[in-house]
């Protein structure tokens, strides 16, 4: 007799756990032949809210983590995608990808992740600054994380747009709460079981499923988010977080990037998510033996 | 020794010996050329000793003109027909790989670097090999972004990179040299100095293990002259030394009229400057790590300490105390705080100065510790009542011994420390941030360290002014030295 397949249940990730939806809600999205893929959970906005709590707690931490380590932690993510890379290409095959389509990303989404793993440490020397500053200063700029991102990732496909707004993000040390694609949600979902297994600490990425539509309002409105990344070039709803944003002064970005493009890649995302800060610090004006060999 | 706590003398640790077990050096190593071993065309080998008992740790090949004939002609053939068609990206991945399979062998490759060394496993386990491995994984990352670290430039290889390194680090100086020459897209024949060659062939072993190309990385063994030739071989494009002064002179002027490029990484005779505002006893740490660490075989060493002359009595005290509970020793005993001098030759020079600095009248001190019977071992020696002219306050030792001047005025410290032809590296100790940038300002020097000594990063370049050399090794600006710009 044939063995009886044992289907996954697809769940949110917050805080390092993978809870259903608090609202119990789900929907079912179809492949393109029409027939259902999975019940993944609609998340609502007190799970936007939970996964808000879960990236402010981890942000301290992860924000204070050495630019090395937060490059080796995102190579990890790179080495557990290379080893599940037969479950991504199924499952994007499942939401309606061709072989090679499939393949194609997963292989583009892994040399991102490396991409994006050799920056961690290297953002910093190109966009920092010593001041010239005519005084007797040591002057320097340089750039700090804006704390809780939320992430709204492009629609249009299942794995490389949530992954090159996922990896600038938390390569600078931010951490953020993701609204993945509401028509691929299941990569997204394996791709957080990724995250789990990584050395990612919990709660840095938080991964939601459900309606952009719903799920919009909370991600203005929400005044413990530092910014928003707006991937999915939905003109109303861009304008509403526009609008929205300034309730606490948000950083808003809206990015109309294919990212399935090879060059869609590049360091601007990472300082995009940056604050600028300059120290001042007195420069000791005792003595003359200003030597000239 | 005192038997139990002593506020003077410490405890008695019990001996923690790292095992060696499952270390299995090969009888032999040969040449690493164009992606395989291969033995010497001469035939001949030298013996490779461990400096802490003076025993044969195994036979390694010496190669000669024609080897490195051989080895520059892979490293070309590798260029011109695999890596330099090679995707930025791959040859990123290409360095990861060689820096995770190093991270796997992490312990192997310390006890491996303490044993042909001498250095004490506490510091090849946390400091050379992490670091080494770090600098590749650092500089993989920076292979598909050239484009970013020389705005509005093309970005080329120069093409075969010849490297030279020393014996006081020896993986961690491969490490510099190989990692960025990857990165920029060059190939590379390095040389590893005669007394610590093995951990360089555990690299190339690895270098196989991630699959390189064939010649990307080709490692010649051997002595002066297997460097020599390498230096004056015609298809060398890029010469990268760290050694000696003297032989640094040497090699600029073995490439003057060649269209080589050169960077030098060579000697120094550092300041290390103490003020009577300082935390002393973290600056008297500060001190030992600076003079002490790896035995002195450090070319930044802080070989010339100031004082500043308010607290000199109180730090020279504290040094002696301090001095009192380093343990020398047995260089895989994890207690071990100074292991062994590199080789006869260099505990030779050692003993010279030594005897020297007597001789000009310079008062010494030696730590009361306990030497092993056998080896080549030092005590941590400091001498006072140093002039600005002593030999030993002017030439570069490169071993445990410290040279102690007093100052009383900012103007008078930075001029006695600027006073050198060395200009690699000094450390200021006060608590005042603006002395810190006003003396960082003034001191000639690639490196200044406040409030600490000895600290490397691969983000972070490194490199001297004046005789110390010039070019810089780690961080963006180690890239320049490996690429030509149009």
């Amino acid at each position: 007799m044939a063995r009886l397949e044992v289907l996954k249940t697809y769940k949110l990730y917050i805080g390092g756990q993978f809870p259903r939806s608090e609202s119990g809600r789900y929907y079912t999205p179809l492949d393109q032949a029409g027939n259902p893929i999975a019940n993944v959970s609609l998340s609502s906005k007190k799970d936007l809210k939970n996964a808000v709590v879960a990236a402010r707690k981890a942000f301290g931490a992860w924000s204070e983590r050495a630019p090395f380590n937060r490059g080796q932690i995102c190579y990890r993510i790179a080495e557990m995608l290379e080893g599940r890379k037969a479950q991504f290409i199924d499952e994007l095959i499942k939401q309606g990808y061709d072989q090679t389509q499939a393949e194609a990303e997963v292989h583009l989404a892994i040399d991102r992740c490396v991409y994006y793993a050799g920056w961690c440490d290297k953002y910093q020397q190109i966009f920092s600054a010593v001041n010239p500053v005519a005084s007797p200063h040591i002057n320097f700029s340089t750039l700090v994380p804006m704390g809780v991102v939320g992430v709204i990732a492009p629609q249009n496909n299942g794995l490389i747009g949530l992954i090159s707004t996922i990896l600038p993000c938390i390569c600078g040390g931010n951490s953020c709460v993701v609204l993945a694609s509401e028509k691929f949600p299941l990569t997204a979902i394996t791709f957080a079981e990724v995250l789990a297994t990584s050395d990612l600490p919990a709660g840095v990425v938080n991964v939601l499923t459900g309606s952009e539509d719903e799920l919009v309002d909370g991600f203005h409105s929400h005044m413990d988010i530092n910014a928003v990344v707006y991937a999915n070039g939905h003109t109303e709803n861009a304008t509403m977080l526009a609008k929205g944003a300034a309730v606490n002064v948000k950083r808003l970005f809206v990015y109309d990037t294919d990212f399935s493009d090879e060059s869609a890649e590049n360091p601007y995302l990472i300082a995009d998510l940056q604050e600028v800060k300059t120290t001042w610090h007195p420069i000791e004006q005792v003595g003359g033996a200003t030597s000239s060999y | 020794m005192a038997t139990d706590f002593d506020v003077n003398g410490g405890w008695n640790y019990a001996p923690s010996p790292e095992s060696t077990k499952h270390i299995q050096l090969k009888p032999r190593y040969e040449l690493f050329i164009g992606g395989a071993f291969v033995p010497p065309t001469a035939n001949r080998y030298f013996d490779t000793i461990n400096p802490a008992d003076e025993s044969v740790l195994t036979q390694i090949a010496y190669a000669d003109e024609t080897d490195v004939d051989l080895a520059v002609a892979a490293a070309r053939k590798a260029y011109t027909t695999v890596w330099s068609g090679i995707s930025p990206k791959e040859r990123a991945k290409y360095i990861y790989r060689i820096a995770r399979i190093m991270q796997e062998k992490a312990r192997e490759l310390a006890i491996v670097e303490s044993l042909d060394t001498g250095k004490p496993i506490r510091e090849s386990r946390d400091i050379d090999i992490p670091l080494a491995c770090n600098y590749f994984f650092y500089y993989a990352g920076w292979a598909d972004k050239l484009a970013y670290a020389f705005p509005n430039r093309t970005v080329a290889p120069l093409g075969v990179a010849g490297q030279i390194i020393p014996w006081n680090f020896p993986l961690l100086m491969a490490a510099w040299k190989i990692a960025p020459a990857l990165a920029t897209g060059n190939t590379v024949v390095l040389k590893p100095a005669e007394t610590t060659p093995l951990t360089a062939m555990l690299l190339a072993e690895i270098i196989q293990e991630a699959q390189l190309p064939a010649g990307v990385v080709n490692i010649i063994t051997g002595h002066g002259d297997t460097g020599a030739a390498l230096v004056n071989h015609p298809d060398i494009n890029k010469i990268a030394f760290t050694g000696s002064t003297a032989v640094g002179k040497l090699i600029q002027q073995a490439v003057a009229g060649t269209s080589k490029k050169l960077t030098l990484e060579l000697g120094g005779k550092s300041a290390n400057i103490v003020f009577e505002d300082a935390a002393i006893d973290q600056a008297v740490e500060g001190i030992i790590n600076g003079i002490f660490f790896n035995q002195g075989h450090v070319c930044c060493a802080g070989s010339r300490l100031f004082v500043q002359e308010s607290v000199a009595d109180e730090v020279i005290q504290k040094m002696k105390d301090r001095l009192a509970s380093l343990y020398v020793g047995n260089p895989l005993d994890k207690n071990t705080d100074i292991g062994a001098i590199n080789s006869k030759a260099q505990y030779e020079t050692i003993q010279q100065y030594i005897a020297l600095g007597k001789q000009e009248g310079a008062t010494i001190y030696e730590g009361p510790c306990d030497l092993p019977a056998s080896g080549y071992f030092i005590r941590p020696t400091l001498f006072t009542d140093v002039a600005q002219s002593s030999v030993i306050a002017q030439e570069e030792i490169f071993g445990p011994v410290l040279t102690i001047q007093t100052f009383r005025t900012i103007d008078e410290v930075i001029q006695k420390a600027n006073n050198s032809p060395y200009g690699l590296a000094a450390g200021v100790w006060t608590e005042k941030g603006s002395r810190i940038f006003n003396l960082s300002t003034q001191l000639k020097a690639g490196v200044i360290w406040a409030n600490t000594y000895n600290k490397f990063d691969p983000t972070s370049p490194f490199g001297g002014f004046k005789e110390s050399g010039f070019g810089r090794e780690g961080g963006l600006h180690g890239l320049r030295g490996y690429v030509e710009l149009s």
